[in-house]
């Protein structure tokens, strides 16, 4: 399988010898449509090799559904702020009716990714989230799964929201217009603005990745139509020519199957990770507004703070009776506002160490991509060459 | 790590392949120094034009004027020499793509003659297709140039006069009885339907490369120049049509058309509505007056385009008898070969119209995938630049070199998608001229069955004018002494049937004449075909395998460059 290594970078799995090093390998397998209509939804086999002392065993199998992959994104997003959680493919309620082949495929595979991603990131890999995922049972599953309300289920659109505002507040700052509310980090802007030109410059790519799969696809198939056409006419010439005609056409529709077959790996191999890239980059912009929404609590607290701090000073000078309820009050703000800064400088450290990663996972996954997708059309093309060269004797043969 | 100046050089190389990609890209005729790209916009949407004005299974008794399959401007093919064998019209790349050599499968490598230049290109793509430089070799070039406006000096209604447009029809050759070796003449539409219609007259039963349309209605709807340079691209493909064929390239009709300098000296068609008038002057005398009987010269015409207005309508009855009455015609198409060679040609029509539409959508495919993929080389282009302006580690860095190997391979295939499809177009253009080859074909067998029409109008004629002339003997024989009056009308009609004799005796020899000329066409248009297909088929393969070829090596290469990556990956 592809996918247990394309993540496999600083990953700890080593299925040689189970008690030296520490692995959990996950497969995402089996995909299964069930139910009916607009109910009809499509489950996995979920199975975990193990040696994690946390872990029940050595392997575990689970049956989950596409939300339930939600539902571990979700808690991973709200436990570790800062990291740059994997992304999910996306929820395409069109396409869900329609459950091709191929769709199923790709969801499985960039399903697979996913959970992968997780068990090889230092930090997710410890999640308890984690664990139920992989291990509880079905029912347990259910109930969590609809439990889940409220924060936890907040949109990535809402997230954009909170993220647009912010953008607005900084250029409102830029202008003069109002206090900051943002981080003033040029580094940070930096990243911030790198961030979201390169979501379009991939967007970008990807579309013409995904035409470009189409454009085999068509391309076979004119090959085919051409074929069988110049075949009917070898039929009507008959003779030497005729059986050029033929041949000429029998290979034609010979390599509509390759093109086919090279448009699919094309999607498997080269658009489908440039899709990928571009959701990781949009969950980092979900992180981005994570920080954001951790930089301004902590700013709100540390006005509240000083309002407390003048309150109290006021309490202090005209001994009420209120002071020790005063001092009690700041004490808590004190702590929380502690705790939220400790809070935002820690999404601040961990993004630092995330790029770093993240950077380094993209060169690999995009070299991956590149090397399958250069070897990918090196073959068709020589195929095809073959293919036509095969005919030339014959052809000779023919001339009058 | 990258130093500034190496990035500056990469970002100069960046810049100018992204110019030049997006030369590529966008489809700029003026920016393209390749024949090729043009011609194919110019083909598919003269192909798409062509789908909807060919009516390939038009009756045969329409007139060829009816569709254009000549308005497809795409680069005309090799003209056919007679005295050449046709098996050395293979396709190598113009030397422009000098980065490119792949041997042509045939010693003999030409380059064809391309008709679809831009205006002015013409007399200058003067690239010879008469491959051995032998003096036996006969040849004629024609090129037709330099439209211009001028005014119908008398005779007008309108003030300021009629303008209309004369182009240059310029001939090289060496062909014997055409004096010089190089001579020009103007000539203006209207010469060229009346070189058209006499040629018509004088080849009957011969396939005669169909005119270009009269156009009308686009003459009013396009623009002036568009108009002008689409009608002047048809004529000159036309008139190497017409000097491509064995026996018309020696007509006299041909010859004066390419020669005299002046006003043409062909007599002019009369349109239909005063040859109807003529006729129905005629027929009042034909009908109540003498008995006048068919001109034997008048013979040799098909009803259809004279004067005489009482054989159409006697050749019409006798169609009409053919179709319905019980019994035979006196005379029969009895050439089985011949109709086995009717059958095979209309099925042939058939298959031909099915591969060259099938063959427009395997180029157009061919041009989507050349975009396409210049469309991804350029957006990784400037995923490159980006990543590299904004790279603050060095598995950027790394990336970027990745992505510009790729993108620059992308660019690359894209060049040679598009100069694949480039020759391709010119090859599978043949499916296209034979088609329109079609028509000729139609012509000729329309000559060959009004010529037999004829034929059995006058024995059909000539039996009912015995049965008179029989009726009034032995009418007459039963008064003593004879009845002037009856003797007077026998001696009349014995006249009549003499002279119907004879034009039955030229009718059947036109007959017999159209019918080898029919025969000797379909043998020429076999040998010619065959010929052509497969130097086609040839052309067709070898240009896919050697562009294959060379796409494979550009991604070969970054297989290789990337290969590091495979080896990490654990299957």
């Amino acid at each position: 399988m592809i996918t247990a290594q394309r993540s496999s970078s600083g990953s700890s799995h080593s299925p040689r010898s189970p008690s030296s090093q520490p692995y959990l390998s996950i497969s995402v397998t089996d995909p299964v449509k069930l139910g009916n209509g607009v109910q009809a939804y499509i489950s996995y086999r979920v199975i975990t090799k193990t040696n994690f002392p946390e872990y029940q065993g050595p392997e575990k199998i689970v049956i989950r559904r596409y939300s339930d992959f939600v539902w571990l994104r979700d808690r991973l997003f709200e436990k570790y702020k800062g990291v740059f959680i994997p992304p999910l493919p996306e929820k395409s309620a069109v396409e869900k009716f329609r459950f091709s082949a191929e769709f199923i495929e790709l969801r499985r595979q960039a399903l697979d990714i996913f959970v992968n991603r997780i068990a090889s990131h230092h930090e997710l890999q410890q999640s308890e989230d984690l664990r139920t995922f992989l291990q509880a049972d079905e029912e347990t599953m259910e109930r969590l799964r609809s439990q889940d309300t409220g924060i936890f289920k907040k949109k990535p659109a809402d997230l954009m929201q909170i993220f647009k505002e912010v953008q607005t507040k900084v250029s409102d700052v830029v202008l003069g217009k109002e206090k900051p509310v943002e981080e003033s980090n040029p580094e940070y802007e930096k990243l911030k603005n790198y961030i979201f030109e390169l979501e379009n410059h991939l967007s970008e790519a990807q579309k013409h990745a995904y035409r470009l799969v189409k454009r085999h696809r068509e391309l076979g198939q004119s090959l085919s139509d051409f074929g069988k056409a110049v075949k009917l006419l070898g039929a009507c010439e008959g003779d030497a020519l005729g059986k050029a005609f033929s041949d000429l056409g029998a290979k034609s529709e010979s390599l509509c199957v390759r093109l086919q077959k090279e448009a699919h790996q094309l999607l498997m191999n080269f658009e489908e990770p440039l899709k990928d890239y571009v959701r990781s980059v949009q969950s980092i912009k979900a992180t981005i507004a994570e920080r954001a929404n951790a930089f301004r609590h902590q700013c709100e607290l540390a006005e509240t703070i000083k309002l407390k701090e003048i309150n109290l000073d006021k309490l202090m000078l005209t001994r009420s009776e209120k002071v020790g309820e005063a001092e009690l009050e700041y004490k808590e703000l004190k702590a929380e506002s502690e705790e939220a800064t400790r809070r935002f400088e820690n999404i601040v450290r961990v993004m630092n160490e995330e790029i770093v990663r993240f950077q380094d996972q993209k060169t690999l996954d995009m070299g991956i991509a590149f090397h399958e997708f250069a070897k990918g059309q090196a073959r068709l093309a020589n195929n095809i060459a073959d293919a036509w060269r095969s005919l030339l004797p014959k052809l000779e043969a023919c001339s009058p | 790590m990258m130093g500034s100046e190496n990035q500056d050089i990469e970002e100069a190389h960046m810049h100018a392949s992204r110019d030049e990609m997006e030369n590529l890209v966008l489809d700029e005729p003026s920016n393209n120094n390749s024949n090729g790209t043009k011609s194919f916009s110019d083909y598919r949407s003269a192909m798409s034009s062509l789908a909807d004005t060919y009516h390939p299974l038009s009756p045969p008794m329409t007139a060829p004027a009816d569709s254009d399959p000549l308005l497809a401007p795409s680069s005309f093919r090799d003209l056919r020499n007679p005295n050449i064998a046709t098996d050395n019209s293979s396709y190598i790349e113009p030397p422009s793509y000098s980065d490119v050599i792949f041997s042509p499968f045939d010693e003999n490598a030409v380059n064809e003659v391309n008709g679809a230049g831009s205006p002015g290109r013409s007399s200058d793509s003067s690239v010879c297709f008469s491959r051995s430089p032998s003096s036996s070799s006969e040849y004629i070039k024609i090129t037709v140039s330099n439209p211009q406006k001028e005014q119908e000096t008398s005779n007008s209604l309108v003030p300021g006069g009629n303008a209309y447009v004369t182009y240059l029809i310029t001939t090289r050759t060496s062909m014997p009885g055409l004096n010089g070796s190089e001579f020009s003449v103007r000539r203006r539409f209207k010469d060229v339907v009346t070189l058209s219609d006499r040629l018509a007259e004088s080849y009957r039963g011969f396939f005669i490369p169909p005119r270009p349309d009269k156009s009308v209605v686009e003459s009013q709807v396009m623009q002036k120049q568009e108009f002008v340079e689409q009608r002047r691209v048809a004529l000159e493909k036309y008139l190497r049509r017409l000097a491509g064929h064995p026996v018309i390239s020696k007509s006299d009709e041909l010859r004066v058309f390419l020669q005299v300098q002046g006003k043409l000296p062909l007599p002019t068609s009369t349109d239909v509505a005063s040859r109807m008038l003529d006729g129905a002057v005629k027929l009042p005398k034909q009908l109540f007056g003498e008995s006048v009987a068919v001109a034997p010269h008048e013979v040799v015409q098909p009803a259809k385009g004279g004067r005489d207005l009482l054989r159409l309508f006697k050749e019409l009855k006798q169609s009409v008898s053919n179709d319905w009455g019980g019994s035979k015609p006196p005379v029969v198409e009895e050439d089985k070969e011949f109709l086995e060679k009717k059958e095979r040609m209309h099925d042939l029509e058939q298959q031909l119209s099915n591969a060259s539409q099938q063959a427009e959508s395997l180029v157009k495919a061919q041009q989507d995938m050349g975009e396409t993929m210049g469309e991804l080389g350029l957006a990784f282009i400037k995923l490159t630049k980006f990543e590299n302006e904004e790279a603050t580690l060095n598995s950027q860095r790394v990336r970027a070199a990745d992505m510009k190997n790729v993108a620059t391979a992308a660019v690359k295939a894209s060049r040679f998608y598009r100069e694949l499809n480039a020759q391709t177009v010119k090859h599978l253009d043949t499916f296209h001229e034979y088609l329109g080859l079609m028509l000729s074909v139609h012509g000729a067998f329309s000559d060959r069955s009004s010529a037999l029409l004829t034929v059995q109008t006058l024995i059909s004629d000539l039996s009912s004018l015995h049965s008179r002339a029989e009726k009034l003997e032995t009418a007459s024989s039963k008064i003593f002494g004879g009845d002037k009056s009856r003797i007077r009308k026998i001696e009349e009609l014995k006249e009549t049937i003499r002279a119907t004799e004879d034009a039955k005796h030229v009718a059947i020899r036109e007959y017999e004449r159209i019918k080898e000329n029919n025969r000797s066409e379909l043998e020429r248009l076999d040998r010619e075909r065959r010929a052509d297909f497969s130097n086609m088929l040839k052309g067709f393969v070898l240009n896919q395998v050697g562009y294959a070829e060379k796409i494979a090596n550009v991604w070969a290469k970054v297989a290789e460059e990337t290969s590091a990556y495979a080896r990490e990956s654990i299957v």
